[in-house]
């Protein structure tokens, strides 16, 4: 019995790490410039895809491929700032919805190539140092792949609180704070827009590789994990770093247990419900700033 | 002044007055089944583009979960006809009804949030109720309910072959969904939507109650919604919780709206008239064995008209609803 | 080293400046003073580049209407706006550093701190206070502070005397008497009149978006027309 609560309580942690690490994304490009990325989920498939297609042509474990999913996730974020929300951000009709919608009209866009290079059917990764492989201690058993994969998410966290204090941190949250202030003092913002978006979009392609590590690989699969992200970005607050780990955790227990207590295909019930209810308590969310 | 606006207003009622004229002309001479259906799908996605505009355009609260009331409409039209043989000409004002009725439940929580947080609740919202529907044996579970023919009816609104019946049915459903923008436009309430659109805070000042509005909004948007829902189910004949309620759908429902024009009388239906006829033809034509094309063009269209045309297709025609404030165009 | 020629601007729909001519020269203090609503602020706001402009802005030979408003802050033309525009959650410590952002690979860039805290030692004390917490008075220190660290050679003031005790008006317009001692030129924008017509060289007068009367400080001071006419005192 202990065991089984064990076993569901970290399963729920492992997940609720990516889910945390999905969030962060997320929530630095909003916090940063207000602007909810509907496309979140579909850089996470491509980061997947390039996990993939590494891994397939250069049997690099997902692992040593990280450093190089990062950079290019960085610079895909970069031209996506660059090429439409610089654009975005411009227009002075109707902005937040043309926000919303071009991200969205970028994700379709994404999920259309994703599909038409490598087809709609499943993936997965099957070789590698983790690969299926699982430890046991006390009678509960521990995914290996999923296990690295949340010591990456943790790691990435620090990560990001470093760069956050760091002087190009400061200056993220000068621009967050005042984004027309910062000019006077000589900082672009348009330089720190793109540079946070770079940030947020290797973000979810760290979590990307290490969910390949262990999930299926398919051009639809962001929209899921997309959706959580939301949530979790709204539990935790927009823009909270804190926020987004306490929330990403809390989410992934939250789903374990609703599909241990009650039934698998129910487990996100259970999650929007907790959702619900705290944003009725607390509508910014739970470390959310005003 | 005023009399510019009356003149305006009749003026529009005579444009919608041709195009009525001209949209039950349409399908006569048209006789493959293939462009009459995609005729009727556009009609029908323009009403129901036109009834996220009440709410989302006018009242200026972006929901991004109308799949939900859709699908309530549809459920509630058919169930009452399957289970109970309540003619579908009824369960239409009865899915309707809950549809609205659910939007002021949704409207009760969510409306308290503002900006993103609403959008993305309203995302969950439904998300939930899809949710609920596939794991809900009374409603059919994921297998969703067929509906039986019983012979063609305009009480039971079905017609085995006919395509011309549907036609003019969702004809009357956009019809009515435009009327009651008009009508919103001109009224005390429009005024009220829009200053809560554009400034909450100066809104009150002005004595509008912000948050009755915004369900009286949510209402009337859930009804119409709800409505199409229940017509959509009779004209497939079969329901699903995929079909009715996924999170795809709710977005199909604004786009039409967003990219044609929030908050302007024929943005939704321009919207409706470009886009849902390129979804549909790029499905057929592009989209055969899922190869992706299809959706690359689609949001490629997206992308495009959100940020060539950021005030809609309408201004295209030069037609602006009315100059806008500060609310949009401070400077940076 | 500043010359505006028939600049106009209009913000928020308003004709805010129509035809101004201007001009600073080095090492001035150069005053723009007006009643409410004369287009002060929004000639400032059209120098550093947030507000669209028609006319030519010449700053040492560039046309400022033709950069971007980083770019501007970078040439060493740096406001102090209205409403200081800090960044609030902050600390007073790294509002400050940010000024010195732009010149990052320049070792020597934190060296103006040195000068902030000998004109604002007050500052010095509050370093791990979050600039929401600062008075009003410190807060337009730690303005003013934060634009010194761009090491600017054209400081423009928005008002510095707004919603600040007396008392320390005076430390404020010190400072600026101190500023420019060591060569950095002055546009002042004030409503009080006496005050920054003593400190000023030479004045503007605007009103409703146009010069109407320009002088030695001294001069439109004592003119006793001119403050009843354009000033409403």
């Amino acid at each position: 019995m202990t065991a089984m609560v064990f076993q569901v309580a970290i399963g729920g942690l492992l997940m609720g790490l990516i889910y945390a690490l999905v969030a962060a994304g997320l929530s630095l490009i909003f916090g940063l410039m207000d602007i909810v990325n509907f496309a979140h989920g579909e850089l996470m498939m491509l980061a997947m895809f390039a996990a993939f297609v590494i891994w397939q042509y250069a049997g690099l474990d997902p692992l040593m491929m990280l450093p190089i999913v990062a950079i290019l996730l960085f610079g895909l974020g970069v031209l996506i700032y660059r090429g439409l929300i610089a654009r975005a951000l411009s227009v002075n009709f109707n902005r937040g919805m043309v926000q919303i919608f071009v991200t969205f009209g970028l994700a379709i866009f994404i999920r259309g190539a994703a599909q038409f290079v490598f087809g709609g059917e499943f993936k997965s990764i099957n070789t590698g140092w983790l690969a299926g492989r699982t430890a046991e201690i006390a009678g509960v058993y521990l995914p290996l792949p999923q296990v690295a994969a949340s010591f990456v998410c943790l790691a990435a966290f620090a990560g990001l609180l470093l760069i956050s204090r760091t002087e190009f941190g400061r200056a993220l949250e000068a621009t967050r704070e005042d984004r027309d202030a910062v000019a006077l003092i000589g900082i672009d913002r348009d330089h720190i827009f793109a540079l946070g978006w770079g940030l947020g979009a290797a973000t979810v392609g760290v979590a990307g590789v290490m969910l390949a590590g262990f999930y299926y690989v398919a051009p639809n699969v962001g929209a899921n994990f997309a959706l959580i992200a939301y949530v979790t970005v709204a539990l935790g607050g927009f823009g909270s770093l804190l926020g987004a780990l306490v929330a990403g955790v809390l989410i992934g227990e939250v789903e374990a247990i609703t599909a241990a207590v009650l039934e698998p295909s129910l487990k996100q019930v259970g999650v929007f419900g907790i959702y619900m209810i705290v944003l009725m308590v607390r509508p910014r969310g739970l470390f959310g700033k005003l | 002044m005023d009399n510019l606006i009356t003149r305006r207003r009749r003026g529009e009622l005579w444009i919608g007055a041709v195009i009525l004229v001209v949209l039950i002309l349409l399908p006569l001479p048209i006789a493959d089944a293939y462009t009459r259906n995609l005729i009727i799908i556009s009609i029908l996605f323009a009403g129901l583009a036109q009834a996220w505009n009440i709410l989302g355009g006018y009242c200026g609260q972006i929901s991004l979960g109308h799949s939900l009331y859709f699908g309530i409409g549809a459920y509630v039209s058919t169930l009452l006809f399957v289970r109970l043989g309540v003619p579908p000409l009824v369960g239409m004002f009865a899915g309707g009804l809950i549809g609205g009725l659910i939007a002021l439940l949704v409207g009760w929580p969510c409306f308290r949030l503002s900006g993103h947080y609403y959008a993305i609740a309203t995302v969950v919202v439904a998300e939930i109720g899809y949710l609920l529907f596939l794991n809900w044996d009374f409603v059919g579970g994921a297998m969703g309910v067929y509906i039986p023919f019983k012979g063609d009816s305009w009480v039971a609104l079905q017609f085995r072959t006919q395509k011309l019946p549907y036609h003019y049915l969702v004809l009357a459903f956009a019809t009515a969904t435009w009327i009651a923008a008009w009508v919103i436009e001109g009224s005390r309430w429009g005024f009220s939507w829009r200053a809560v659109k554009d400034d909450v805070i100066a809104a009150r000042s002005l004595g509008v109650r912000v948050f009755p509005s915004k369900m009286a909004a949510a209402a009337i948007s859930g009804f119409f919604t709800g409505m199409g829902g229940a017509i959509y189910a009779q004209y497939v004949g079969y329901i699903d919780p995929d079909s009715t309620m996924n999170g795809q759908l709710a977005i199909l429902i604004a786009l039409p709206a967003v990219l044609g024009g929030v908050g302007t009388l024929w943005g939704p239906f321009l919207g409706a008239a470009v886009l849902t006829p390129l979804s549909e033809l790029s499905r057929s034509y592009l989209g055969g064995s899922g190869r992706g094309v299809d959706l690359m063009l689609y949001g490629l269209v997206i992308v495009v008209v959100a940020l060539a045309r950021p005030a809609g297709l309408v201004s295209l025609f030069g037609i602006r609803r009315r100059p806008k404030g500060v609310a949009d165009g401070s400077p940076a | 080293m500043l010359r505006l020629e028939d600049v106009s601007a209009s913000y928020r729909g308003l004709r805010a400046l129509q035809g101004v001519s201007l001009e600073v020269g080095k090492g001035e203090i150069v005053a723009v003073v007006g009643a409410n609503g004369a287009g002060k602020s929004t000639l400032l706001k059209a120098i550093s580049g947030q507000v669209a402009t028609e006319g030519a802005i010449d700053f040492e030979g560039q046309d400022l209407r033709r950069i971007r408003p980083h770019q501007i802050a970078r040439l060493g033309v740096n406001l102090v706006p209205e409403g200081r525009r800090l960044f609030p959650r902050l600390s007073v410590e790294d509002n400050l550093r940010l000024g010195a952002y732009a010149k990052r690979g320049d070792p020597d860039r934190f060296k103006p701190l040195d000068l902030v805290f000998s004109l604002f030692p007050r500052l010095q004390e509050r370093l791990a206070q979050r600039a929401e917490t600062l008075s009003g008075g410190e807060q337009q220190m730690l303005a003013i502070g934060r634009a010194l660290m761009t090491q600017p050679r054209l400081l423009m003031l928005d008002e510095p005397s707004q919603g600040i005790m007396p008392r320390l008006v005076d430390d404020i317009l010190a400072a600026i008497v101190r500023i420019r001692g060591l060569g950095v030129t002055i546009l002042l924008v004030e409503q009080r009149l006496a005050e920054a017509l003593e400190i000023a060289d030479r004045a503007y007068v605007l009103q409703t978006g146009r010069v109407v009367m320009s002088g030695a400080a001294r001069d439109i001071a004592g003119n006793a027309d001119v403050r009843r006419a354009y000033l409403g005192i």
